[in-house]
């Protein structure tokens, strides 16, 4: 070990000031160690796999068709892939994806007790809150919104490229593909806070990750007012077509677009600043944890 | 600068886990040198580094790191540089990307963070691993990059838990002489180690914990000498250990008394070891006895760790 003093070695130029200029630049630095180990990291591999789910399934559609007479009918591919959205991508391809990848944000490094190297730096815990959970969207978004779009073109893969492209221009199919992706984009947000909340209040956060699975799940069954306490209700209502719930389902109106979007981010906001409270007075005490 | 702001200062902070103590009512003023946390299994030394840095909140009391709350992690961590004793890495990084994406967070531009950490693994001596993967790293090669990493952004304060651990010895006393020149640059450096001869060797200043209090604090020699139910043993070394020792129970400046296993010398007990050091020259010349060497053999970290707080538990 060298005991030649760092001064004379290098030149540094000393640390910003405290600012907001300062947060932004730890917000970025944040955001890309966490964004590249939320793609590339070993713990991304489940989400990656459960993104293909839904690709695989299109994939099937496309190459094992269920009728040669329904090949032709655009109505019929659109219906086939709101369920195959509703069902699989939303309430369990997001849904599960969200809760590994934001749980994981700070329950994998306390798991890995790993978590005090970035309690130890020289940033505010709120503004590591902010970068993590950034990073988590970004990274959820470039997982789902491909898995999104790929699957929508593997849905409308078998039709004639003619009749495809009627659908999509005169049906108003590339707003319905934007409203998908739409959708997605706020279900990473939305489900996104609610884990990297989750993560960080409780000790064990499977049992109310499945609480909520469960609330989100029955939603369907829920009266209207309570319909409106999910966030699957405001995805839904965003959808641009409508998926029949089943015979037993409690019908509630759709929530407009304006009331939709801006309840789901505030909730999000709400949330990252809990978070950022919960880290603010988190102590490290791996062995309790 | 007020007198507060080149101090760490705990004043009558306690740490309670639950109903559990961790530490309780310390009041500690730490100046820049070298101050050694030793204490058996338990007895709050983590704990003290913890709350210092803001791992973990106290219970009660203040805490102030040269004139810092722990509250205040954006100030507290430019000044301070803590290598913790948990033996974990960010999964799948090398030892230089540990190093210098935590420099990134501090807001340091990339190329100084990249500068910063080459010039800290350097310091460690790492320099020729640290494009390989942590995790994969030797015991001694982990405690090097973590000590790189506490060090890299130029920290005024230095918490090191245990960090000879799983050194070897030459990496050691590598380690011990970069502590050492860390303090003369005037950091100070709170280190936690289980290796009383060394702490012994390096520290300027020792805080003796037991069971989450602090039983005493200090320069080893000035604890020694307060220790007055503890007599001091000396070894005179001269050619009439027997002659030498009537004379000095005479003067009443010995309790006790020995002679040596090898004959050429006497194992004495003095409870006023001042007077007893300026008298026995004279004690000696008028006796006609040569003196060959007088050393204290339990004034050393080790008695006064066994005196306080006893051999049972062992420190660690």
């Amino acid at each position: 070990m060298s005991s030649i003093p760092q001064e004379r070695v290098v030149e540094i130029r000393p640390m910003a000031p405290l600012s907001l200029d300062l947060w932004i630049v730890q917000i970025r630095s944040i955001f890309r160690i966490e964004l590249k180990r939320s793609l590339i990291g070993k713990r991304a591999i489940l989400t990656w796999l459960l993104a293909l789910m839904p690709v695989a399934i299109a994939l099937g559609m496309a190459l094992f068709p269920p009728s040669a007479r329904r090949l032709a009918d655009p109505d019929a591919r659109t219906t086939a892939w709101a369920l195959l959205f509703e069902l699989l991508v939303l309430r369990a391809v997001i849904f599960f994806g969200c809760a590994w990848s934001f749980l994981n944000l700070f329950r994998g490094e306390i798991v890995d007790r790993s978590l005090h190297y970035s309690l130890l730096a020289a940033v505010r815990r709120e503004v590591l809150v902010v970068g993590k959970y950034l990073a988590g969207v970004v990274a959820a978004t470039l997982i789902y919104v491909p898995t999104v779009l790929l699957s929508i073109a593997l849905t409308y893969l078998p039709m004639k490229a003619g009749d495809a492209w009627t659908a999509l221009t005169t049906g108003g199919g590339f707003k319905a593909a934007l409203l998908y992706l739409l959708v997605t984009f706020l279900a990473c947000v939305g489900y996104g806070a609610v884990y990297m909340a989750m993560g960080l209040f409780f000790r064990n956060p499977v049992f109310p990750a499945l609480l909520v699975y469960g609330w989100e799940f029955i939603n369907f069954l829920l009266p209207p007012i309570l319909k409106k306490l999910s966030i699957v209700h405001y995805l839904q209502s965003l959808a641009p077509v409508r998926v029949s719930e089943g015979p037993i389902a409690i019908i509630a109106e759709p929530t407009a677009w304006w009331i939709s979007v801006p309840t789901l981010l505030i909730l999000s906001a709400v949330l990252v600043g809990l978070s950022g409270w919960r880290l603010r007075h988190y102590e490290i005490r791996y062995g309790s944890d | 600068m007020s007198a507060t702001d080149d101090r760490i200062v705990f004043d009558d902070v306690s740490k309670f886990y639950g109903e559990i103590l961790g530490v309780n009512r310390v009041t500690l003023h730490v100046t820049p040198g070298i101050t050694s946390l030793v204490g058996p299994n338990g007895s709050g030394k983590t704990t003290i580094m913890n709350l210092m840095t803001g791992l973990l909140r106290a219970s009660r009391g203040r805490i102030s790191v040269l004139g810092v709350s722990p509250d205040e992690p954006e100030a507290l961590f430019r000044l301070i540089g803590y290598c913790a004793q948990f033996d974990s890495f960010p999964p799948g990084m090398t030892g230089f990307e540990f190093v210098a994406s935590f420099l990134g967070m501090y807001g340091f531009a990339r190329r100084d963070a990249v500068r910063l950490a080459e010039v800290a693994i350097e310091r460690v001596g790492l320099t020729e691993a640290m494009h390989r993967k942590a995790a994969g790293y030797s015991k001694g090669m982990r405690q090097r990059i973590r000590l790189a990493q506490s060090i890299a952004h130029r920290p005024r304060v230095l918490i090191l838990d245990e960090p000879l651990n799983g050194l070897d010895p030459i990496a050691r006393s590598e380690a011990i002489a970069l502590f050492r020149s860390f303090a003369a640059e005037g950091l100070h450096l709170i280190i936690s180690s289980h290796i009383l001869h060394e702490v012994d060797m390096m520290s300027d200043r020792v805080v003796l914990l037991n069971n989450g209090y602090v039983v005493a604090e200090g320069g080893v020699r000035g604890m020694r000498d307060e220790m007055s139910e503890h007599p001091m043993q000396v070894l005179v070394r001269c050619d009439q250990p027997a002659s030498l020792a009537a004379r000095l129970f005479e003067k009443g400046l010995v309790v006790e008394a020995g002679t040596h296993d090898d004959g050429r010398g006497l194992l004495i007990q003095t409870k006023d070891a001042d007077r007893f050091f300026s008298a026995i020259g004279e004690v000696a010349v008028a006796a006609g006895i040569q003196l060959e060497s007088i050393a204290p053999v339990d004034d050393d970290l080790t008695a006064v760790y066994q005196y306080l707080i006893g051999s049972g538990g062992g420190a660690s």
